[in-house]
């Protein structure tokens, strides 16, 4: 088992590396890929380095102002809240949590399919029926619901609950993907010739296998990090998240409470959404694009998609 | 034959799992719901002694006493004959069959609707797009729905409500299921008011839900116009119409089927946060309220009936796949 976590992590990087090297000239000549990427840089930008976007601010981004329930003006762009705290330094400084939330969850979600997928598909028999229910079992629990019940008992909060949460139950739609493929994998030349030098299963699989997959999981990623920050967004909206902590869903549970709405401001109670709309966007454009890239049958006209969403 | 059965066996395995999943959860997690129950009631300004105590939790199937085994073999009964025990939460002591109840209709009609509609808006959109491939329609549809598929669902329910139900003179209402004066029955201005509270929520999740349904059919339905039947009907000249939905839609349209069961779970938590929004009573409303409450007999019982309307829409998604692709019925 962790032969193949430690697998994704080394093969992830040498996807620019490789022979073909036809991936990121691909990314540049898709449309949709380059603004997803644009917006995504954006994000990073704004999470690495938010004192630059509020250059005027010194000391705490959520520090109580004497102007509550402004609207945008000349010094507070978005406005302030209830407590008179300024909402666009709010927002800028929000976007790490969030974007930390979605990264990792979106990872170990990724991680949590390829492992389960690929082994199912290549232990065949017994263990892959019992894990492919799994993944059809998880697959089907209305996952949103479960979230709540989930962090309603693990104590409300909490941000790497939240994130546990996330993954156990972002994993399957994944999961069903990548044993299709590795299933369809299986018997390929190179994964015989591969046997027949007698290398070890584990070999075979972080090696020859899982680069072949790279368009995939990085589909899934993208995939999954959307998932994450939609449902930590709801979550925290619906006030399940820390009350105290700086993300998006917290801005909007305090929004919330407070009437942004009702006392007529709507800068207030839309930004954040509107931020995690976008960051959703990002990945949501990337995520299409990479299906375009990956799977010609979107392009140009053929017929393997039919086969792969009937199987 | 076989496949149904394989099918029914699925719906029995994902129904026992759910709830095997309902029952430890709360005796996994930290905190004794015994704890969590002193708790809620001493905020409340009551105070209750140990044994009032026990009698709710035994009422809500805790006995610490007793043999977790045996608990679960009790709790799995009551919860199949539909014995699942009284609210703990804001309406103490009613029985959670009546809350939901209540609560039922309103999230079927609302949810169910909104969702059906956009499941069929959605499939006959992406079957004109993917077969009018570069035309006016498929050049706009892909990028704006892959915006509105990403967009979350409360803040699209924001954004209506500040657009349309906001002002002095708002255009639509923002919250309840129906004006509040009103009593209902079967007359015109209840029906009436009941529209018009429905149309944000509905509009909701209508917006959100169905980007995903046109961006799947387009795609299903690009993939099977390259079909050599598709190509054999053209040269037959059958009329395009025909080839359009009983050749080529009908085709693409099956993974849309299946895909519609499967995310009708992501549907359901958009629910719970639009019916959070707009204060709508149903079921989501109800979950959001439970939670806030930590109402767990409730709680639970939400949870299962959630996952058993997810599993009967797979099963019946199953039976349509039977009926419509010979294929299903051959493989086993």
């Amino acid at each position: 088992m962790s032969a193949i976590v430690a697998g994704t992590a080394t093969t992830a990087p040498s996807a620019g590396r490789r022979p073909r090297g036809g991936l990121l000239r691909a990314v540049m000549r898709n449309r949709k890929a380059m603004l997803g990427a644009a917006l995504l840089v954006l994000f990073v930008l704004l999470a690495a380095f938010p004192h630059l976007f509020v250059p005027w601010l010194h000391g705490d981004p959520r520090a109580i102002g004497d102007l509550p329930l402004e609207g945008p003006s000349g010094k507070h762009w978005l406005g302030t809240t209830g407590l008179g705290q300024d909402v666009y330094a709010e927002l800028i400084y929000s976007t790490r949590e969030s974007l930390v939330i979605a990264v990792v969850a979106g990872l170990g979600a990724t991680i949590l399919s390829v492992v389960i997928g690929v082994s199912a598909a290549y232990l065949g028999g017994f263990a892959d029926d019992g894990l492919s229910m799994l993944t059809d079992i998880f697959l089907v629990l209305p996952t949103f619901p479960l979230i709540i019940v989930l962090a309603t008992y693990a104590g409300k909060g909490n941000l790497t609950v939240i994130i546990i949460v996330l993954i156990l139950t972002g994993w399957s739609y994944g999961a069903r993907q990548m044993r299709a493929q590795a299933l369809s994998l299986r018997n390929r030349d190179f994964l015989e010739s591969a046997r027949c030098r007698g290398e070890r299963r584990s070999y075979i699989i972080v090696v020859e296998m899982l680069p072949t997959m790279i368009s995939l999981i990085v589909a899934n990623f993208l995939g999954a990090a959307l998932y994450s920050v939609l449902t930590a967004a709801g979550l925290q909206f619906l006030g399940l998240g820390d009350p105290n902590s700086l993300s998006w869903g917290t801005m909007l549970y305090w929004a919330q409470n407070q009437g942004a709405l009702v006392n007529g401001l709507p800068a207030w109670a839309l930004s954040p959404g509107l931020a995690v709309a976008l960051l959703g966007v990002a990945f949501a454009l990337l995520n299409y694009a990479f299906d375009e890239i990956s799977n010609p049958a979107l392009r140009p006209v053929r017929r393997r998609r039919a086969k792969s969403a009937n199987s | 034959m076989r496949y149904l059965i394989r099918r029914l066996g699925f719906f029995v395995l994902t129904l026992w799992a759910a709830m095997t999943l309902n029952f430890f959860i709360p005796r996994m997690m930290p905190g004794s719901p015994e704890q969590a129950l002193r708790e809620r009631f001493s905020k409340g300004g009551s105070v209750v002694s140990p044994e009032q105590l026990r009698t709710v939790l035994a009422e809500f199937g805790f006995d610490p006493d007793k043999n977790i085994l045996l608990q679960y073999v009790e709790y799995l009964k009551a919860m199949v004959t539909g014995h699942w025990g009284v609210s703990i939460g804001s309406s103490l002591g009613v029985p959670v069959t009546s809350l939901i109840g209540h609560a039922l209709p309103w999230t079927l009609g609302l949810v169910g609707i909104a969702t059906i509609l956009a499941f069929v808006l959605g499939t006959l959109i992406g079957t004109i797009a993917g077969w009018r491939r570069g035309g006016l329609i498929d050049g706009i549809v892909p990028p704006v729905f892959i915006v509105t598929s990403a967009l979350p669902y409360f803040w699209v329910a924001l954004l209506l409500i500040s657009l349309f139900a906001i002002g002095n003179n708002p255009l639509l209402p923002n919250d309840f299921n129906y004006e509040q004066g009103l009593t209902p029955g079967f007359n015109g201005e209840f029906i009436l008011s009941v529209l018009e509270h429905g149309i944000l929520p509905a509009g909701t999740i209508l917006i959100t839900a169905v980007g995903g349904w046109i961006l799947t059919m387009r795609n299903n339905m690009i993939a099977t116009l390259a079909e050599d039947y598709v190509r054999m009907a053209r040269a037959k000249g059958i009329p395009n119409r025909r080839i359009m939905f009983g050749y080529a839609g009908r085709n693409a349209f099956l993974p849309n089927l299946s895909g519609f069961a499967m995310s009708l779970g992501f549907v359901i938590s958009g629910t719970i946060l639009v019916e959070y929004v707009f204060n709508y009573p149903g079921l989501g409303y109800m979950f959001y309220n439970a939670t806030v409450s930590t109402d767990y007999p409730l709680l639970q019982a939400l949870f299962l009936l959630v996952t058993l309307a997810v599993l009967i829409c797979v099963l019946l998604c199953d039976f349509a796949v039977f009926l419509l692709d010979p294929r299903a019925r051959t493989k086993g």
